[in-house]
């Protein structure tokens, strides 16, 4: 059926004209219908808009202008603001929010002929690992739905591994593209920070925050990326650099390439599954011709408690604009403005996200700024120099993208640190701006094991073509979980 | 004891930039409410600032003319506090880097002495909405309209020592964002407001008493009086044994009094941080060279001239060249080939007290430059008198058109012509027989009363110089 297939293969068809648009839209409409129940990948599902996008797409490739995502289903992680659609962020506090404007990316998706299926579920605010925060419900793992798929673009990851969407977008902030789609068996990437305009993505941390494409292969990535990336005018921290053509270099031989192995990435916390998976997935780079090298990233252990600093910080006022004022959640007969403020922020936010304001505000206040913020920003820098070195010897650097497998729901809920701590091996590449990937490498114990490539800065071609040549030897990307294929 | 006030003013110039310092809509005064609020002034949830190159464009001209460091390196910050008319819930400000540093400007008192006020430094920032209390029931009414609106906040060192010359200095750089055509200046819009910063100590005392902080006056009158009466206060507090204390206090023009909005101690926190939406605004040698060459000529500059070129007086020139306005008007005068005093005495006399009389501002004067030139030209051909020019001059402000047709129409124009003089000269001395005699036989002042009476026969259009040769000679 259509959906084992991946994107690439699904645009072929399309151009060949084995399937339309409407075909394929409705097929992934009516496994949503009938799958998503179990796993909660998404909170609204826009099922007329689609089709009738999905016609649209369909007369566009019949008049000779079609692309190669003209016509193809796809999901939006519900972070990005689509207009006359509700945009929730997985609040409560937006839960009545209808956005009357498109963020850069819908746009550009929409430019290129993308049909939207719906929005997909994630932690609140971009806030978790587990998709356990959002207000709409934890979001279950296909391949077990005891646990969770990661976070925070837990819907998107689930919904693909589900094969309830071709590929959806999602954000990371710290590691909420590479860590749901290595715990959920899918491809993901994380662009340079700047590639894809922000515009219109509803801000958890400004520094840090990037949007990228959650899919089955590497091709298809690179295909979505496309579409995706460039200088927006409207967002003053996208940068204005040539968007290259990210299939160009796809099938580049590996031989020479220079694959660097940080040692602090296979130390302590790590799973012994996972080591196992990513060991052999080395191997296998081995034999295709890579050099591997030992290297350190001496700073690696700041990386954690700098993003806990830096990260809550810019939320504690990215999300002072949810006053009950304007839009969103407004407490019921408040007495007061002061009344006003507190109610509507106590009952529209959940827990984590109010630890977080809290955090950040405090990490901010007069007398403890420089103790944290300022502090933070240098060892920031820190963290970016090793990257800087390490990328003298290398051309990627490779390691698990997450300590361990999908643990768990409610498993780590009322533990916050040992939560963060499943970012470990993701948060330092958000500090220092690079790209980051996650390719499917295997699994531990029937759950699936990520394989995080990082590359220099704008070289998501290097990434795509590294990820994808891995892909061509392996099938752990055609894995689909039993109850779903 | 004997006292001395220290002053240190920050005034908010609104900048004149078409669209608002970090989106697209328009900063347009007077629109219905909320109409000139985009997504961005709304603080939509995804929405991100671009900064505006004209209000760039405009601090550098403040800095570039104020002689002042233009920061080459400067950065935006947020300055976070809840408030229903700050959409974002931060104002986006500049902390710790401006774009405009260290700098001076001089000022001249009334009684002539010059001073010279340091600049601490000026930033760019957003202002905010309007909150509107009255005619909601009980509920507060929110006008975005202003939000995102250009401000260049220009900080003073605590160099005045009186409310006078906290106005003066105020004037000066009113007077001076006019020339550079980065700010209209209009107050009564707000576009132009200050705080002020007050403390008093003993005279001869060098560590500076606690500072109140005024807020929000946008009167030169209100300065001068919010400032008078802020000192009063001090030195009541501290003369009957207390202490001021550090706090925000408000100006209430209809009670004439200043009043306690918070103290240090309510103060909030802002939590300035850089934002992380915004580049560092980085600014070339290049950028500033080419800036530098658009500024216009600098009051001082242009009064100087107005003394070497048009032989003005330092006085006159001072006054010709306070306001941009004023300055252009004059120079558009003297531009249709008119004596520049005669231009200068019309436009600081007549021109003036009539402008002040109407309580208009030079912009507005019904009489046009190219009007007043006309004018002056026929003083100058002795098509009429100095006297009879002011019955031409209200005829224009009347709006009866131009010098040559209020001439004509009322019959202004000067007699010149020999024998028609000679006649009404003849009708006077006819009618002056005794005074003729007193004259004759020795009261040489009774001469001006035969000039007196020559004029009035003639309504005043006998050529006064012509009426004094042609009594000299009849009456030896």
């Amino acid at each position: 059926m259509y959906h084992t297939k991946t994107l690439s293969e699904l645009s072929a068809m399309l151009e060949a004209g084995d399937v339309t648009s409407v075909q394929l839209t409705e097929h992934y409409l009516q496994r949503i219908k009938d799958h998503d129940a179990q796993l909660n990948s998404f909170i609204t599902i826009t099922a007329e808009s689609a089709l009738k996008a999905a016609a649209q797409a369909d007369e566009v490739r019949k008049e000779g202008n079609a692309g190669p995502l003209t016509g193809i289903p796809i999901a939006h992680k519900d972070i990005f603001c689509t207009k006359g659609v509700k945009t929730t962020c997985g609040s409560k506090m937006l839960d009545n929010f209808e956005s009357p404007y498109d963020a850069t990316v819908v746009e550009k998706m929409q430019q290129a002929g993308v049909v939207m299926l719906g929005k997909t579920n994630m932690d609140e605010f971009a806030m978790g690992s587990s998709n356990e925060t959002s207000f709409y419900g934890a979001v279950k793992n296909p391949w077990n739905t005891k646990a969770v798929p990661g976070g925070s673009s837990g819907g998107s990851a689930s919904s693909v591994a589900a094969r309830l969407t071709p590929a959806s977008t999602g954000t990371d902030t710290g590691g909420s593209i590479r860590q749901p789609a290595a715990l959920c068996g899918i491809t993901g990437l994380k662009p340079t920070y700047g590639r894809v305009s922000r515009y219109g993505m509803i801000a958890f941390a400004s520094s840090l925050d990037q949007a990228g494409p959650m899919a089955q292969s590497a091709e298809d990535c690179a295909l979505l990326l496309n579409a995706m990336s460039g200088f927006d005018p409207k967002d003053s921290t996208s940068l204005e650099q040539d968007v290259p053509n990210y299939t160009a270099e796809l099938n580049k031989p590996l031989d020479g390439l220079k694959i660097g192995l940080p040692k602090e990435y296979f130390g302590e916390g790590l799973s012994e599954g996972t080591n196992e998976v990513v060991k052999k997935a080395i191997e296998e780079y081995k034999a295709m011709g890579a050099e591997i090298i030992d290297i350190s990233l001496p700073n690696t252990h700041l990386a954690v408690p700098v993003y806990y600093v830096v990260a809550p910080a810019e939320c504690s006022s990215n999300l002072s604009r949810f006053d009950g004022v304007r839009f969103g959640h407004r407490c019921e007969d408040p007495k007061d403005l002061e009344d006003l403020y507190k109610r509507s922020r106590g009952e529209g936010f959940g827990e984590e996200v109010k630890r977080r304001i809290l955090v950040g505000t405090y990490a901010l206040s007069a007398g403890y700024y420089d103790a944290y913020y300022i502090k933070a920003q240098q060892l920031r820098r820190m963290i970016s120099d090793d990257f800087t070195k390490a990328f003298e010897k290398v051309d990627v650097i490779m390691g698990p993208s997450s300590p361990e497998t999908a643990f768990n729901i409610g498993e780590k809920s009322d533990d916050p640190i040992s939560m963060y701590l499943s970012d470990i091996y993701t948060i330092a590449v958000n500090l220092a701006g690079l790209p980051g990937m996650s390719v499917p490498a295997g699994f531990s114990e029937k759950m699936p094991v990520g394989l995080q490539i990082i590359a220099n800065h704008f070289d998501e071609s290097r990434l795509l073509n590294v990820a994808h040549q891995y892909q061509l030897k392996t099938d752990w990307h055609k894995a689909i979980p039993e109850e779903f294929k | 004891m004997e006292w001395e006030t220290v002053i240190g003013l920050e005034i908010h110039a609104q900048l004149r930039t078409k669209s608002k310092i970090f989106s697209s809509a328009s900063t347009a005064f007077g629109a219905e409410p909320n109409t000139q609020a985009c997504a961005v002034d709304l603080g939509l949830p995804g929405v991100l600032p671009v900064v505006n190159a004209e209000a760039i464009r405009m601090a550098t001209k403040f800095g570039l003319a104020t002689g002042s460091e233009v920061c080459k390196h400067s950065v935006f910050a947020r300055k976070n506090y809840f408030y229903p008319d700050l959409p974002k819930g931060y104002q986006i400000s500049q902390m710790e880097l401006p774009i405009v540093g260290e700098g001076s400007i001089d000022i001249e008192l009334e009684d002539g002495i010059k001073k010279t006020i340091g600049i601490t430094r000026a930033h760019l920032e957003e202002d905010a909405g309007k909150s509107l209390h009255e005619d909601y029931h009980g509920m507060t009414g929110i006008d975005l309209n202003r939000a995102g609106t250009p401000l260049l906040e220009i900080v003073s060192e605590p160099d005045m020592r009186s409310a006078k010359e906290a106005v003066a200095y105020m004037r000066k750089i009113h007077s001076l964002v006019q020339y550079l055509e980065i700010c209209d200046g209009n107050m009564a819009e707000g576009s132009f407001r200050c705080d002020a910063n007050v403390s008093v100590r003993p005279k001869g005392q060098k560590e500076y008493g606690t500072r109140a902080e005024l807020k929000n006056i946008n009167s030169f009158r209100f300065v001068e009086r919010a400032i008078n009466l802020e000192v009063e206060r001090q030195i009541d507090v501290i003369e009957d044994g207390g202490d001021v204390v550090q706090e925000t206090r408000l100006y209430d023009a209809d009670k004439h009094e200043t009043r306690s909005m918070r103290s240090k101690e309510e103060a909030n926190d802002y939590r300035y941080f850089p934002d992380p939406d915004l580049l560092p605004v980085v600014l070339d040698d290049a950028y500033l060279e080419e800036v530098r060459k658009t500024l216009p000529e600098l009051p001082a500059e242009k009064a100087a001239r107005f003394v070497s070129e048009l032989s003005l007086s330092e006085y006159d020139a001072g006054i010709l060249t306070a306001s941009r306005d004023l300055a252009d008007f004059f120079e558009a005068v003297i531009s249709e080939s008119v004596d520049a005093k005669l231009a200068a005495n019309w436009m600081i006399g007549d021109v003036s007290a009539r402008l002040n009389k109407e309580d208009l501002s030079i912009t507005n004067c019904p009489v046009s430059a190219a009007h007043l030139a006309g004018m002056l030209k026929r003083i100058e051909d002795n098509t009429i008198s100095g006297k009879i020019a002011k019955d031409v001059f209200n005829g224009m402000w009347n709006g009866e058109g131009d010098a040559d047709t209020v001439i004509e129409k009322k019959g202004l124009k000067q007699i010149t012509d020999d024998s028609a003089i000679e006649a009404i000269i003849d009708e006077v001395i006819a009618n002056s027989p005794n005074q003729l005699e007193q004259y004759l036989s020795g009261k040489d002042k009774l001469f001006g009363y035969f000039v007196g009476q020559v004029m009035k026969l003639s309504q005043g259009k006998a050529n006064p110089a012509q009426v004094n040769t042609m009594l000299k000679n009849k009456l030896k």
